[in-house]
Order: structure tokens, then sequence, then C-alpha cells
């Protein structure tokens, strides 16, 4: 069974200078135990849609059910319960652990919070410490007797206290030592095999999300442009923007050339996404229609789907005719 | 072109001694670039801020050592020949973060002006025109109306190109760039690159690329250094640093980072953590984290070797070679 499941979830902000489409129309779902990961640049929308999937910010439009239950409108008693089920590891473990508790308080509040017995606090502690591979006389220590690894280590076994089936990990290894990034990339791959955990990766690392999902969604500007298992999508990027992200991913390989002039321009702002294709004024396959109408979504294999007016036979004769999913 | 030696750069800290740059050596000639790769804390930045003549005030020093630039020795100069002479004229420096290298109350116009004003730059033509080519030669659309334009009111990889065009405003010698592109999206990050090697054909000027990304500095850098703890552990010609790396945490960051397309199971990652800058490990520094560490690499810090196209710090290496 789908573990979570988004519906055309939408989240709009009113600012002064008019409506922010952060997140305008998502589909997708993950199932229990596998990695999604959410690629995209800075302002697409990817954290919002993870604070959305946590509970954190309402709905502007559409349904998230967790294990076929609607969760987009519980209030009170239910969404705490749903909310134990989710929980999050954050990019700076030093603004993300509170500098003047005990890690044996920051790991205990989760727990009591829920209305967790006091008695089975201590011992629940000293497992979730072994599972991050911390010593147990860690949590008589405070954060800033941590390395930054170590606290995110602290981060992690505090998300994963009340053993929940998805942890959202919102770039968890960027703000860390590059000597340390692997040890933690390690640790969290082995933690999902033991305890069978779904993760939600928000990454812009395209390396990282390949080494580390089992699926990809690629967002742009409050939109998925695709999505689809990682190898189909990285060895068969299908949009514009994927083949362009990938190409520019720097590579540790200085015969490698580096991808110049594939797309020019910055992201456009989502007060006011441009026309049809939001891709279109950065696209260096820009068609006429891609300027006035959005494209729909073509499924281009099994697990695999992308909004691009190239995949459309109506308009690049010989390509497959768009499907509309979700 | 850049000749240093035996560089130290200590901070007295209430807390004990940091040794943040201890011992450097390395040269740079006019339009190479050199990638100075390491972790936090590893001193690579107290490394661009030494030559700049601007360690942390009032902890930072630097204790021993050069700074050669073009013959000149810049260590011991007085402070007001630093910033008359030296300090944005003939050493330029683009930081990570453009937002807080850029003043939000003077336009984007005026602050790249500024240091050419402060030079004695403009001759014929005044500072602004001088200063709105530079914002046009980094590529700053629409240059001559945005300099009237303020800081916020421009994307992220635009301010990295004023930030740019300032440093560049008055044709350095040598450009630091520390961490240039880590705040920016790799589309922007791509961009940004071409940029840097076209300023550095345009200007012939030397270029020290300070990053923590391996992939950066693959696809930048003709020469790279690893620090590690204060040190450079290895110097080499990038072809060489990548294909056949010599000193083990080298060969650790290289094995550590997942590689587009290789698709391992799993990663082989370095043991252990950075070491506390305020109490570093004896010997060499790595030993405790070093897979072929041995007696002497607990005792005693290894000389730096020549080897064939640069120099490595390792007992593994200099006990072969000897």
């Amino acid at each position: 069974m789908t573990l979570l499941a988004l519906e055309d979830v939408a989240c709009h902000f009113t600012t002064p200078a008019g409506v922010v489409r952060a997140v305008d129309g998502i589909t997708l779902k993950i199932d229990p135990g596998e990695t999604l990961a959410l690629v995209g640049e800075s302002g697409c929308g990817k954290s919002t849609l993870a604070w959305l999937i946590l509970g954190l910010h309402p709905l502007t439009r559409g349904r998230i059910s967790f294990k076929g239950q609607d969760i987009s409108r519980l209030r009170g008693r239910g969404a705490k319960g749903f909310r134990a089920r989710v929980q999050a590891v954050f990019q700076d473990p030093y603004s993300s652990l509170n500098p003047r508790l005990k890690v044996r308080t920051i790991l205990a509040e989760p727990l009591l919070a829920h209305g967790a017995a006091r008695r089975g606090v201590a011992a629940k502690i000293n497992r979730a410490l072994s599972l991050v591979g911390l010593p147990e006389m860690s949590a008589d220590l405070y954060p800033h007797e941590f390395s930054g690894g170590q606290r995110q280590r602290i981060a992690i076994a505090r998300a994963l206290i009340l053993e929940p089936d998805l942890v959202v990990l919102d770039e968890p290894i960027s703000a860390l030592d590059v000597s340390i990034r692997a040890q933690m990339l390690n640790l969290l791959q082995d933690l999902q095999g033991e305890l069978g955990l779904a993760y939600l990766l928000i990454a812009h690392d395209l390396a990282l999300v390949e080494h580390a999902a089992r699926r990809v969604a690629v967002m742009y500007l409050g939109e998925i442009v695709e999505d689809g298992r990682t190898e189909a999508l990285f060895d068969r990027p299908q949009h514009p923007y994927t083949q362009a992200l990938l190409a520019a991913v720097p590579r540790p390989d200085p015969a490698h050339p580096r991808a110049t002039g594939q797309i020019h321009g910055e992201v456009a702002t989502a007060l006011a996404p441009p026309s049809g294709c939001r891709f279109h004024p950065r696209c260096p396959k820009c068609m006429d229609v891609c300027t006035k109408t959005a494209p729909e979504t073509t499924i281009v294999a099994t697990e695999h789907q992308a909004r691009c007016h190239l995949l459309d036979s109506r308009h690049v004769p010989g390509t497959r005719r768009g499907t509309i999913v979700g | 072109m850049l000749r240093v030696r035996d560089l130290k750069t200590h901070l007295y800290l209430k807390r004990g001694v940091v040794k943040a740059v201890d011992g450097v050596s390395f040269d740079l000639a006019s339009g190479e670039t050199l990638g100075l790769i390491g972790e936090s804390g590893s001193g690579k930045t107290m490394t661009g801020l030494s030559l700049l003549g601007l360690p942390p005030k009032p902890a930072g020093r630097i204790v021993a050592g050069s700074i050669e630039l073009d013959g000149r020795e810049l260590v011991g100069l007085d402070e007001d020949v630093l910033a008359r002479e030296v300090r944005g004229r003939q050493i330029a420096m683009i930081s990570q973060d453009p937002m807080t290298s850029l003043n939000p109350v003077f336009t984007v116009g005026e602050q790249v002006a500024a240091p050419i004003r402060a030079h004695g730059m403009a001759f014929e033509r005044s500072a602004m025109d001088l200063a709105v080519d530079e914002l046009d030669r980094v590529r700053v659309p629409s240059a001559a109306r945005r300099a009237g334009d303020y800081p916020h009111q421009f994307s992220g990889g635009m301010r990295q190109r004023v930030v740019a065009a300032m440093a560049i405003a008055c044709r350095p010698r040598l450009l630091i760039a520390d961490e240039p592109t880590s705040a920016l999206d790799v589309t922007i990050q791509v961009q940004f690159m071409d940029l840097i090697e076209q300023i550095q054909t345009d200007t012939g000027a030397g270029i020290l690329f300070i990053t923590h990304d391996l992939g950066v500095a693959a696809s930048l850098c003709h020469r790279i250094a690893v620090m590690y703890a204060g040190r450079i552990v290895e110097t080499a010609n990038v072809d060489k640093l990548y294909s056949s790396p010599l000193h083990p945490y080298t060969q650790g960051l290289l094995d550590s980072v997942p590689i587009l397309g290789r698709r391992q199971k799993r990663l082989r990652s370095i043991a252990g953590n950075p070491p506390d800058p305020l109490s570093l490990p004896g010997g060499c520094a790595f030993h405790p984290r070093c897979p072929h560490a041995s007696e002497i690499c607990r005792k005693e810090a290894p000389p730096s070797v020549s080897v064939e196209g640069g120099n490595v710090a390792c007992w593994l290496v200099a006990d072969s070679g000897a």
C-alpha cells in the first residue's frame, strides 16, 4: 500500500507583492521503505512541499493521504498521531538542536509530547543513540560538545525515536564536512534497511540523489516537470530542464567538459510564473506552443513521466501523445 | 608571480592557540588557477585572508613566513601601504556570500566605482563609466541602467557577478575566490565558472580558487593544493590529482563522494571526525583517521617531498622515495 500520496497539492502565499505560488499542483506518492528524492533549484518549492507534508503549513488546494487516510485537514489528536509517523531531519545541525538542552532532553521531548510512559524513555534514548552510532554517555552532554557530523546523528536519533514510517530529509548532508558526508549517507542507508523507513530526500546535489534515491521528482517553479525511477531518469532524462540540471553537475573529473551554454538566464519568480510551460524562457528547445500552453504529462515508460511539449505528438510528430495522469 | 613560503597564521584565543595556517607553501603563476581544497577549519580561508594581510583581528596574526607578489615581500608591510597599494589593487577577493560583501545602501555602480576611485584608476573617464564597463564585462544585462540599482534588486547569481566586477575593477594580479559558487544553484554555478575563466583570459590574473567542492575544482583549476589541519598535504596538477592521488586524505576524499553515473552500492567513507583545531593530533594530523598510519605518523609530522608534478606530505611517500 502507498504510504504517502499527494494529489494536486498547492500552497500559495499572499504577500504585499502578490500571490506566490510556491507549490502549484503536485501529485506524487511514496511507498513504504523507499527513498523518493525531490530535486530542483532554490525557490522551486521543494522545502515548502516538505512543510506541507510535515503538516507545518495548511494546503491551499489538494489532498495529502497517509496510509489511505486523508490527513490534510486533520486537527487535534488525529493530526498529532500522524505527526508521530512522519519526522524530519533538517540541513543545519547547529540550528536544529536547542543549545540549552542536554541530548537526553532533546531526545525525550518527542516521546513525552506524544504521551510515552516516562519509565520507558531512558531505554528508548539509549536505543536511538546506539542506532546512530553514538555512545550512551552522549545523553548527558550538550550539543556544543559535539562535532557537526555527531550533531546530525543526534538530529537523526531525535527523528527516529518515535519509530516513524517516513523521514523527511531536507538537505541532510550539505552543511556537513565533505569527509563525513559519506559516513552520514551510509548511516541513513543502514537505518533504512534496518527499520524499513521511507525517506523523502530533498537535495540539490544530483550525484547524491542518484546514489541514494529509488525514485526522483524534478521540480521547477512549484511544479514537478519529470519524475521516475532513478536509473531511467538519469539515463534517459526527457525534460530539457532535467537534461540541463544533469549536464550542469560539476564532476570530479578534469577531463569532463563543462556544460557551457546549456540553459541561460535564471529561475523566474513564483510571483509571476511565465505563461505556458514555466521553463520556456530558459529552454534551449522552446517552441511556439511552449509560450502559450502548459504541457500535459506524458508517460514515457513505466514509472517515468514528464511534462514537455516535445514529448507530445501533436507538436512533435512521431512521439507519444500526452496523457493526463494522477 | 605569487610565491608563498612557510606561511604561519595563528589565532590567539582565550582557550588556546589555533594554528590555522601552519607552514603553507605554494606558487601561483599569472593566468593560472590554483584550487585550494579542504573542509571547513582546514585553514583555506585563513590562507586567503593572510594573503590580503587581513587575518581576523585581534586574535589572528601572521607569525612567520613569506608572501612575495611579483618579487615584493608583503609580510611585514605597513598597514597603510597594504591598503593603498596592494589590497583591492594588486590582490582582490570574491567571497562566498555576495549579500554580505555588498553594502545594501549603495547602488552597485557606486560600489564597483569605489575601488577605482580609491586607487586613483580613473583618468580620462569617470569612475562610474568604468564601473559600468566592468558590470558589462561580467555580463550584467543592461549594465548602464542596472548600475543605479541596489543589491537587493539583483538575484544571487547577478550579485555574485557584481562582486566579481568590483574585484577585477583595478585589474588585480591575484584574484582570491573563496567558495564563490557554493551559494549558487548548479545551472547558475556553470555560468559563473565560465565567467571566472573569461575574466582570467581578459585580465591574465592568477586565481586562487578556494573550495570544498571537488567537482567545481576539477572543472576550473589547473593545479590543486589539498589542505588538512592548517597544512597543504598534497599539491598536484589537476589531472594527476584526480587520477592518481598520493595522500591518503586526498584518496579518501575522492573515494567518499558519490559520482554521477558510477552507481556504487555503498560509499567508502573516511573514518572519524575532522580534528579539533585547538588540540591537533601529534605527528601527521591525519593519522587518527588514516588507514595506513604507522608508528612514525604518530610521532613526527611528514616532510613535504617533491614528486612528479607536485608535492606530498606523507610518510608513505617520503619513505618509499628515500
